[in-house]
């Protein structure tokens, strides 16, 4: 016990006196929660919208003003033809272009029907794709708003699809993306940085020393990792805080479901960590392979694209994903409300992942000696 | 029981044979030394005995106890100066020496008495980082901290190499020191002249001891005349002299070439020959055998450093 604290006193010290560790533990958590949650956003807005007019007639004008009423557009052209409208979208001017066709007006007040044509610019196929769906989900209301206001007795009442967001009405963004963001940052503090200074160890050779004394390997683990462990949490808090001070994004659950989460998360992500020092000789190395895996862990969490939506094969694989699991246990806690009891696909998962991972270095670090 | 006792010890890395089956004893108290050139295996022995490494055959044991089995009560009892610096560089003089008492369940207190001699002279500098001290200071920081537990084997490999020579020989004062403690040091260099400084030593090359005795022994067994011949052209002398009938063996060693003559030759006739052969300022003279001239006659082979 002496001899934990003694080797936790060190490495505080150590971490202390690093050029620029104490400077990163606070920046980049605060760079990570005021700068991403506004970088990292699929909130289409400010959609460049070109529209051909051949009818100027009252009632296009009208859909024109209800398009840009809705706050998505932005009104960049007015083209004549549309090969000329499809320059502005060549250049990348404008992302989607509306043709309304000449007696469009007149149609629509003979009660006829009549076509629009739609043509987003695919480039950025989330933008393009979503403008097009907003664009005709305002023509649809347009069009339901007409009828109902030209014939004074109103036709066969039709069924309409009420959508209700639940847990995040406005299906803001920032809701969703700060807890993934937490989740982030105690994977690399927690996970990648205490393994990284174990490499570090092994590549000075002062492993080596401590390994002649009857430091037993344990103890030295726990030396590396309760430090790294401490320093997690203390930014976990710190970016609950921040998400309050920012973006008044507070739980609708509790603080300690995902404290309690968290701490399974984080002895399994540790336990990966050891499993890639156990296999690596330099910090360069080690550096490389955990890259590889941020990489794939992210992506592959439902982090940025939902899970739902991708290959059978994808899914698979994601199900091995710890970040996957708890990115959606704090946006269940931060969104939701959920509580353990809510969550025990993540607890099972988050549990087991812990226990093998940590076999798992035991057993490679056994092999390596 | 002897202090360390090798048998058969052997490791392989790869395709390369780093010790091909080594068997020695080192008594208690007594300054052993492994000399050998650069890879013939010492470090690779001494990872083995200090518990960091496994070997792949034979036993071996340290203070009574089995590498193999009795690893971690080995750890508590020896001190290891790897050839390398690997104390913590961020922290300070006082704070590794610290360190190290803790860890080994001990205090400074305790042994200070031990390490005083060597502490004490880089005691003034206790506030200082380990990374800004010279080169001596780190061996005698890195000293102190394999000593302060009070082991009773000390290992350190090849603490002379890169240390300049007053600290070379203010180390070697001290193992004499330590060793009048009763602590059993062994020792590797790859420095030739050191081996006068051991009781004992064994020649390594190529993973095996060719040799295991006391520095005076092996001269007594293998020394023979030497001769050291120096003349205006070294390199083409060196050549000459190798073809000469009345040479058995020739080899470059600093400044001079160090001849082992044919029973019957003379050093006048040999100096005659050679100036007949156009070499100017021949100067040839005996002397006596060292270490280094032993090993080359039994290693055949000249790999060997020199100061």
């Amino acid at each position: 016990m002496k001899t934990l604290r003694f080797l936790l006193e060190k490495e505080f010290k150590q971490m202390a006196r690093h050029s620029f560790l104490p400077k990163l533990i606070v920046l980049f958590p605060t760079l990570m929660m005021c700068l991403l949650p506004w970088a990292a956003n699929l909130e289409v807005k400010e959609i460049h919208l070109g529209v051909i007019d051949r009818d100027h007639s009252p009632l296009s004008n009208r859909l024109t003003h209800a398009l840009e009423a809705s706050g998505y557009f932005r009104l960049v052209a007015f083209p004549e033809s549309f090969p000329r409208a499809l320059e502005g979208v060549t250049s990348g001017a404008t992302d989607v272009l509306l043709d309304i066709p000449p007696r469009f007006g007149e149609a629509l007040e003979r009660g006829e029907g009549t076509r629009v044509f739609i043509a987003p610019n695919s480039v950025n196929g989330t933008k393009g794709e979503l403008a097009a769906v907003y664009l005709s989900a305002i023509l649809k209301e347009f069009s339901v708003a007409l009828r109902a206001a030209s014939s004074p007795v109103s036709p066969a009442p039709a069924v309409e699809v009420a959508t209700l967001h639940r847990f995040n009405a406005r299906l803001a963004y920032k809701p969703f993306m700060v807890p993934a963001l937490m989740v982030m940052l105690m994977m690399l503090l927690c996970g990648f940085l205490p393994a990284l200074n174990i490499v570090g160890e092994k590549e000075s050779g002062t492993i080596e020393q401590i390994n002649v004394t009857p430091v037993g390997k344990f103890t030295f683990i726990a030396g590396k990792l309760i430090p790294y462990w401490l320093v997690g949490f203390a930014v976990l808090t710190y970016s609950f805080l921040l998400a309050w001070l920012f973006y008044d994004i507070v739980p609708v659950g509790r603080f300690g479901t995902i404290y309690l989460f968290a701490l399974l998360f984080v002895f399994g992500i540790a336990g990966f960590g050891l499993i890639v020092s156990n296999h690596s000789a330099t910090m360069q190395q080690a550096m490389f392979v955990m890259f590889f895996f941020i990489m794939i862990f992210v992506l592959m969490s439902g982090f940025f694209s939902p899970i739902k939506s991708m290959p059978g094969w994808a899914r698979a694989i994601a199900a091995f994903n710890p970040l996957n699991y708890f990115v959606e246990v704090v946006r269940g806690v931060y969104l939701k409300g959920s509580g353990v009891g809510d969550m025990t696909r993540p607890l099972l998962a988050l549990s087991s992942f812990a226990v093998i991972m940590n076999a798992w270095a035991v057993w490679s670090y056994r092999k390596s000696r | 029981m002897a202090a360390i006792e090798i048998d058969g010890i052997t490791k392989r890395y790869g395709s390369v044979e780093a010790l091909r089956g080594v068997s020695a004893s080192v008594e208690r108290g007594e300054i052993f030394g492994l000399i050998g050139p650069d890879g013939a295996g010492k470090s690779t022995l001494f990872r083995i005995l200090t518990t960091l490494m496994s070997a792949d055959g034979g036993r071996a044991s340290v203070d009574g106890l089995d590498v193999a089995q009795e690893y971690r009560k080995i750890r508590s009892r020896v001190g290891y100066m790897p050839e390398r610096f690997s104390l913590y560089l961020d922290l300070t003089v006082e704070e590794n020496l610290k360190l190290f008492a803790t860890l080994f369940h001990t205090t400074v207190e305790e042994n200070y008495a031990l390490v005083q001699g060597i502490y004490g002279q880089i005691a003034p500098f206790k506030n200082r980082r380990a990374a800004a001290l010279s080169g001596g200071m780190k061996q005698k920081l890195a000293l102190s901290c394999a000593l302060i537990h009070k082991p009773s084997i000390l290992f350190l490999d090849e603490p002379t190499t890169g240390v300049d020579p007053v600290s070379r020989e203010e180390l070697w004062e001290i193992l004499g020191h330590l060793k009048r403690q009763g602590i059993t040091t062994l020792v590797s260099t790859p420095y030739m002249n050191e081996a006068r400084l051991c009781d004992r030593i064994a020649l390594m090359q190529e993973g095996r001891f060719l040799e295991v005795a006391s520095p005076s022994a092996i001269v007594a067994r293998h020394g023979r005349t030497v001769w050291a011949v120096r003349g205006d052209r070294m390199s083409r002398l060196l050549v000459d002299l190798r073809a000469h009938p009345a040479v058995e063996t020739c080899f470059a060693f600093g400044d001079r070439h160090h001849v082992t003559p044919c029973p019957g030759a003379t050093t006048r006739h040999l100096r005659e020959e050679m100036e007949a052969q156009g070499h100017r300022e021949v100067e040839i003279q005996e002397i006596a055998p060292g270490i280094e001239d032993c090993f080359i006659r039994i290693a055949g082979r000249p790999d060997v450093k020199d100061e």
